[in-house]
């Protein structure tokens, strides 16, 4: 058992490490391949003389294998290359105990411009009718059941990446009934304590790949927070040896100081609406919940405790924040009404409980729960309050949710190295993502794009 | 705990020092009285005596503020904010010399180890360097020569993520 899911991780890795040769951030599956659904990403056929950099099958078939609920067949394993859908022979692949085929072709119209159609397949309906060819021959309406989806694109050399996640989103929609997340960004802060600006904050593709850094500063960088529509990132910054909050444009660059109190200005997070942030100021005394409508500049304080108040995240609807405080002894989550100021405690299992944050779909809060001094990753169903601990790794923080609740990046420790893992909601599927070189913190998942 | 004799030991010193410095000079001043009064009876005699340097006020800042940056860190226990016996008496160091030069400012900065998360962590870094306010506070420095930073846990000294590596991370340093 343990052999066998060895050499699946071994065969995966050796799949998807060329495609990830040049990435800072490589993903390493650590758990959870036997209970992914088996698909087969065939290689896309070229017409044209200048084959684009990117493979397409590649980029999807480790798309859909990060996601924890696919395993792409190997291309060794694959039984035909059909050219066409109408090639395919569905009883080979069944027997491969492949539920889905996606077949597709590249055609290059001019120069560094490529028409991309991509198809799809049901294997089991597929094969369940008589036979492919008796389909296209006469009953043109049942033959396309099987076709799940069918695509064609206009795209040019640079694109390939981008479109690659695209089919990925379509692939994961049509058999999860799910909207995909590969079409998304991670921002993180880099710390390399050698380097002149020890501290960066960086925004990259949510595989890793296109990194960009925004900032470079030698004093810390924080908290990375998301505008909901992914064109900004509000954060914590420490370059005038005080904290501040600052709103930057991830496009243009622009920075404007939204937070600058005497004491702590921290844990920006933007409301669903993204009219406000919620934030963190001491300048009270002790650190308090505030909201801050940012075309106004109205703030109001929400929290009212001689205790450590912190960590504040909108519930989906903008009506309630959930946030972490130690007034009842050791920190733990609660949760406010905005409305009504009522507060209620969340959480009372484990030694702490802390950074909480709900799933999209409101069900669930995603939180660090600490047990016999062990920190890991868990979540609590709301109703239920039925606490589950999701990691095994050891220091995990700064969890964020894919914009689908899909999966959970954070940071966490691997070996000496502070690096960003990712874990699915129901806990099977573990994934790392190593850093090159520094410590990777603070990862916030952006928005749908 | 050595640096800690080796402080009280300076601060005991230095005083003594300074009167020392002082009394030689008055001294020689009356030597220098007793020769001219010899002068005028063994005219061919001369003896010669160097004065001992004047400690400036500046210069005695100066020293103290060194002696002062050598001990400016006070540990914590875990999720902790309270000034530990031990560190008693490098407060009062540094209280009396802050009471004694009120123009002089100095940053606490607070910062914790590298578990729990990240904000919780800054919150803690600030609860601990506010701890050390108060104290500073209590002894007589005022408000005005005090302020606080929180890094959390952005800068360990050690990043071993050891247990010896957390303690020493739980801190706060007296910036001048």
């Amino acid at each position: 058992m343990m052999t066998n899911l060895l050499k699946k991780t071994l065969i995966l890795a050796i799949l998807i490490c060329p495609a990830l040769a040049r990435a800072s951030l490589e993903i390493v599956i650590t758990e959870g391949i036997d209970s992914a659904r088996p698909v087969a990403i065939l290689p896309f056929t070229f017409n044209g003389t200048t084959r684009p950099t990117e493979n397409l099958a590649e980029i999807v078939s480790a798309d859909l294998m990060r996601s924890g609920k696919f395993s792409p067949l190997a291309s060794i394993k694959m039984p035909q290359r059909p050219a066409k859908t109408s090639d395919i022979d569905f009883a080979a692949w069944a027997r491969e105990g492949v539920e889905a085929i996606v077949l597709g072709q590249i055609n290059e119209i001019g120069i560094d411009r490529y028409t991309v159609s991509f198809e799809l397949i049901d294997v089991l309906k597929g094969n369940s009718g008589p036979n492919s060819q008796m389909l296209n021959a006469g009953r043109l309406v049942t033959s396309n059941e099987h076709v799940l989806d069918s695509r064609e694109t206009t795209i040019n050399g640079s694109q390939f990446r981008q479109y690659a996640h695209r089919i990925s989103d379509i692939v994961y929609e049509k058999l999860t009934g799910e909207r995909g997340a590969f079409l998304t960004k991670i921002a993180y802060v880099l710390v390399q304590p050698d380097n002149e600006f020890p501290y960066q904050l960086v925004v990259a593709d949510y595989d890793g790949y296109n990194e960009q850094i925004l900032l470079r500063s030698k004093e810390p960088l924080m908290s990375p927070s998301w505008s909901p529509d992914g064109t900004k990132l509000a954060y914590v910054t420490f370059e005038r040896r005080q904290a501040q909050i600052f709103v930057q444009d991830i496009y243009s660059g622009r920075r404007t100081v939204v937070s600058t109190f005497p004491g702590i200005n921290g844990a920006p997070v933007w409301s669903p609406d993204g009219e406000s942030l919620a934030l963190v100021l001491s300048r009270d005394g002790n650190p308090e919940i505030y909201t801050l409508h940012i075309a106004s500049k109205a703030m109001r304080r929400v929290t009212n405790n001689r205790a450590i108040d912190t960590e504040p995240s909108w519930s989906p609807d903008g009506k309630e924040l959930v946030f972490s405080s130690d007034r009842g002894g050791n920190p733990q989550l609660y949760s406010v009404n905005l409305t009504t100021g009522t507060t209620r405690r969340l959480t009372f299992e484990g030694e702490m409980n802390l950074a909480g944050a709900y799933t999209p779909d409101g069900s669930t809060i995603v939180m660090v729960n600490r047990t016999q001094g062990q920190y890991h990753i868990a979540k609590m169903d709301r109703q239920s309050r039925f606490l589950q601990v999701l990691t095994k790794t050891n220091l995990d923080e700064s969890p964020s949710i894919a914009p689908n609740g899909s999966m959970i990046i954070y940071s966490t420790m691997h070996g000496s190295s502070q690096v960003l893992a990712l874990v699915s909601m129901d806990g099977r599927f573990k994934a790392r993502l190593p850093a090159v070189n520094g410590q990777v913190k603070s990862p916030a998942w952006s928005p749908f794009l | 705990m050595n640096l800690n004799k080796v402080l009280k030991a300076l601060f005991v010193a230095l005083p003594v020092m300074t009167l020392a410095a002082c009394s030689s000079t008055s001294s020689t001043s009356a030597d220098d009285a007793n020769t001219s009064q010899a002068g005028q009876q063994v005219t061919e005699t001369v003896q010669v005596e160097t004065a001992e340097p004047v400690i400036s006020p500046a210069e005695q800042m100066r020293q103290k503020l060194e002696a002062l940056r050598q001990e400016n860190t006070i540990y914590f226990d875990f999720d902790r904010a309270t000034v530990r016996p031990e560190f008693v008496e490098v407060l009062e160091a540094h209280g009396t010399f802050l009471r004694a030069n009120p123009s002089v400012r100095v940053t606490i900065e607070g910062h914790s180890d590298e578990r729990g998360t990240p904000e919780y962590n800054i919150a803690l870094g600030e609860r601990r360097a506010q701890s050390v306010v108060q104290y500073l506070q209590n002894l007589g420095v005022s408000a005005g020569q005090l302020s606080t930073v929180s890094y959390g846990e952005e800068k360990p000294v050690d990043r071993s993520r050891s247990e010896t590596g957390f303690a020493k991370n739980r801190r706060a340093v007296l910036v001048y």
